[in-house]
């Protein structure tokens, strides 16, 4: 049966705007991208929306539906209460670019400052590596990341402390993490982690973890690890000790 | 005036952002010129991260007795003899080492026992083939590209959008496009263009395919003086998600099938055991438990009928929903919860071997796969045609100008086999991004001429004139009827009448499009890009419909009515589309090369 549904949409550019009410029907098993998208064909040819797969797997249509970070193409309107007008706004961690597109080019620029993938030497002669799967387990949930970055719009860091110049992120701890802890990885990005990009400043609030649509345990399986990495490395007396003083070799 | 626009110089141009295109411009950095790369979305964001099953490679991890021999009869197999049998040696020569180079950049596969890639089951590979990575291959792909590629010194213009290819005499010199963000044109000058564009699927109503895929670069080499090829084998994916609506097309993976997933008619009838084509049926199981165990890696047992080629899968599909057999949204029954009866824990074991068609279905449809079927039915998938190129190479016939990747034709044939795709992306994007940046480096200064890129920027900006003007036609209505028509007309069974119809529609639409106006400014304005992506539609549709209707025969993904049975004399040619010099679109048919004698051989050993 059809419904009629209001959506609030945030209208506007850098310099400034403000929500716009737009009125529509809407029918069985709609997502809010879908209603997003009739009031573009219908209503607002010029609204600026991305959007890719549909299907939760590119992480482009990332907005705040009723405030909370959600990919739009995966948010049922069926868990929504349609009987009040429903908020779509953008991303508030970036800089907006016009209606529901934000300027999330930072986090491409932070991402090329982290150390690549640098592998030891292949295990066979053929060139190939040996890797056992309960090895990659935990690299692999690491690697469902989907780029929506939703979890660096929801943190407070970030969001509301705008340290964007020091702090890089769940996003690109989590990357980090799976740089780290790939089996065959030799690389070591502790001094920077500490330093330029600013583990310390995650609190731990698991905010990132609430909206990660892949469900990635971001906080206890990536940043956690990723802090107690750090605090060996610098902040344990004995562990620097034994540095000091382990047979070499 | 060109002055008025920011221009870019580059050696190699490359022209999308997916798998291949990624690979190309690697590959070409590597090389040591200087690349540019164009993405129509954000980069990482393109529809290679949809591909879900795994790629093809023939390193026998799995079953020892796969070789590139094997491999390379299946994909001829499934093409049904009409692929370039060049291109596909070279691509089942050369996919080990490219996936094996992926590891080395990163990616993460799911493993064997003793450590090594593993390889699963797919629809036409003999033996167990597919390096995945649960079901979300795509996105490890393109991010392990992407990652590697960020750190290789290739300059990235996301959100860009190219309306033409320049030209300089017979050779491509660059590109003229503009940033979608603010709409603001801008001058590509290079060497050498890549176009990797990926795919059309946005000419159907139904389709797998995102908004990206409106077949931009097949139809700016076209336009360039590049020949088409086999426009007419389109593949028709047969289980895409039809409910609710607004999923309409959604994938869901070939895997659900591999792992066990049965078709079912409303009857309960596994109705793919009803017909079993002839070149199939010594390698198909009679037997629904030997079936099982293929599923299960038993290496003695018989594919199931539903791991049959895509093509045949589709028709059957949409056989038993025309005889009334379907399920209640016009589909079938895809159902991987029977599983159950075999494996304890099952719920857990699908979560963990289809982890994305299990949330796609919890979070879309509100269905949990562990517990009751899915139904699908078939949805538009993949272009085999597209922009003829040099096998070895990957060069079209205009100078300065290559193409890889879905938007390239040849490897395929007419039917493409799951998994050769992600295979394709880096076999050929690689051998693209090797021979233009040889072509750059064998090439001095480009020049571009002004009065070209006017008359491309006029042709931009004109639907914003004709609303100024008092025109009200916006672009989403033609883009609507264009694809309802081609559904319909030009769709999985096809018709001679039909398609007739649909090419007087087509030119219809073409002086419809030629009108349409858009309201408001170049700023991020999806009516405007929608206006723009028409020509290409209307380009790509009208090639595949001239192609079909000129294919009297039904082979791989096209299927007439009108002519049910392969023709063997039809075996014998491609079509080939062309620019005329009056600007009408020509087709002719070419023989298809003549295959070399120890690859004959190789086929007939397989048989």
């Amino acid at each position: 049966m059809n419904k009629t549904v209001t959506f609030r949409i945030w209208r506007g550019d850098a310099t400034g705007g403000k929500f716009v009410d737009y009125t529509t029907e809407i029918t069985e098993g709609l997502v809010v991208l879908d209603v997003v998208h009739k009031i573009q064909a219908q209503q607002a040819n010029d609204l600026a929306v991305r959007w890719n797969c549909k299907a939760g797997k590119c992480g482009s249509c990332s907005a705040e539906v009723n405030g909370m970070p959600k990919l739009m193409c995966m948010t049922r309107m069926d868990t929504l209460d349609i009987t009040k007008p429903i908020t779509i706004e953008p991303m508030r961690a970036f800089p907006r670019i016009r209606d529901l597109a934000t300027d999330v080019s930072w986090n491409f620029r932070v991402k090329t400052k982290i150390k690549k993938f640098n592998p030891r030497p292949p295990d066979a002669p053929d060139g190939t590596w040996r890797m056992m799967q309960e090895d990659v387990d935990r690299v692999q949930e690491f690697r469902k990341c989907i780029e929506c970055f939703l979890c660096q719009d929801v943190c407070h860091v970030l969001r509301d402390h705008h340290k964007h110049e020091e702090f890089i992120g769940p996003r690109f701890l989590v990357y980090t993490a799976a740089l780290e802890m790939h089996p065959l990885d030799t690389e070591d990005r502790l001094p920077e982690l500490k330093q330029a990009q600013g583990i310390g400043f995650c609190n731990i609030t698991k905010c990132c973890t609430k909206v990660c649509p892949e469900h990635i345990t971001i906080t206890d399986n990536a940043i956690i690890p990723l802090k107690e990495r750090v605090v060996d490395e610098f902040y344990d007396p004995f562990g620097w000790l034994w540095k000091k003083i382990r047979p070499k070799g | 005036m060109a002055t008025n626009y920011e221009t870019h110089e580059y050696d190699v141009l490359v022209i999308g952002a997916g798998g291949a295109g990624l690979r190309a411009a690697i590959e070409a950095s590597a090389a040591g010129v200087k690349v540019g790369l164009i993405c129509k979305s954000l980069l990482g964001k393109a529809h290679t991260v949809m591909a879900e099953g795994g790629m093809a490679a023939a390193m026998g991890n799995v079953d020892d007795r796969d070789s590139w021999k094997v491999h390379f009869a299946d994909t001829m197999r499934g093409g049904q003899y009409v692929n370039n049998w060049r291109m596909a040696e070279l691509h089942a020569k050369e996919a080990p080492a490219r996936v094996h180079e992926l590891e080395a950049w990163g990616a993460v596969f799911d493993r064997t026992k003793e450590g090594k890639i593993s390889q699963r089951n797919f629809g036409g590979h003999r033996y167990p083939r597919l390096a995945h990575v649960g079901d979300r291959t795509g996105l490890e792909l393109i991010r392990t590209l992407q990652d590697h590629g960020i750190h290789q010194g290739i300059t990235v213009f996301m959100e860009y959008t190219i309306v033409s290819l320049l030209k300089d005499g017979d050779r491509v010199v660059g590109a003229f496009g503009y940033d979608r963000e603010r709409g603001r044109f801008r001058v590509f000058k290079a060497k050498a263009v890549v176009v990797c564009t990926g795919g059309l699927g946005r000419a159907y109503k139904v389709t797998s395919n995102s908004w990206e895929g409106t077949g931009d670069g097949v139809s700016l080499a076209y336009h360039a003086g590049a020949e088409l090829l086999d426009m007419e084998f389109i593949q028709f994916h047969p289980t895409g998600m039809i409910w609710p609506p607004s999923v309409m097309g959604i994938l869901v993976t070939e895997s659900v099938r591999g792992e066990g997933g049965v078709l079912r008619n409303k009857d309960g009838k596994r109705f793919m055991y009803d017909d079993i084509p002839e070149n199939y049926k010594s390698q198909t199981s009679t037997d629904p438990e030997e079936g099982w165990r293929y599923t299960q890696n038993d290496k003695n047992a018989k594919r199931p009928p539903e791991l049959l080629t895509r093509d045949h899968v589709a028709r059957c599909i949409n056989r038993e929903v025309k005889a009334g057999r379907g399920s209640p949204h016009g589909g079938v029954f895809l159902d991987i919860s029977w599983i159950k009866e075999k494996i304890p824990n099952s719920a857990e074991h699908i979560k963990r071997k289809l982890p994305s068609m299990y949330h796609q279905f919890m979070q879309l449809a509100n269905l949990d796969i562990t517990k009751e079927p899915m139904e699908i039915g078939p949805t538009t998938h993949y272009a085999m045609g597209g922009i003829r190129v040099n096998a070895e190479t990957q060069a079209t016939n205009v100078p300065g100008l290559f193409a890889a990747g879905e938007c390239a034709a040849g490897l395929h044939g007419a039917n493409r086999l799951g998994g050769n795709s992600l295979s394709d992306l880096i076999v050929f994007g690689k051998r693209a991004g090797e021979y233009a940046a040889k072509l750059a480096k064998e090439t001095s200064a480009v020049t571009v001429s002004d009065a070209e890129i006017e008359s491309a920027y006029k042709e931009a900006v004109a639907p914003f004139e004709r609303a100024a003007a008092g025109t009200t036609e916006g672009p989403y209505q033609v883009q609507y009827d264009l694809q309802n028509m081609m559904q319909k007309n030009v769709g999985i069974v096809r018709l001679q009448n039909e398609m007739e119809e649909a090419l007087a529609g087509i030119g219809k639409l073409k002086a419809r499009a030629a009108k349409v106006a858009v309201q408001g400014h170049c700023e991020y304005n999806p009516g405007w890009h929608t206006a723009i992506d028409l020509k290409h539609l209307l380009t790509v549709s009208e090639a595949i419909t001239l192609c079909a209707m000129d294919r009297k025969e039904s082979r791989g993904g096209h299927f007439r009515e009108d002519f049910p049975n392969k023709d063997p004399e039809a075996q014998k040619y491609n079509s080939v589309i062309s620019k005329a010099a009056d600007g009408s679109m020509k087709l002719r048919r070419e023989p298809n090369p003549a295959i070399r004698e120890d690859l004959k051989q190789v086929i007939e050993e397989m048989k």
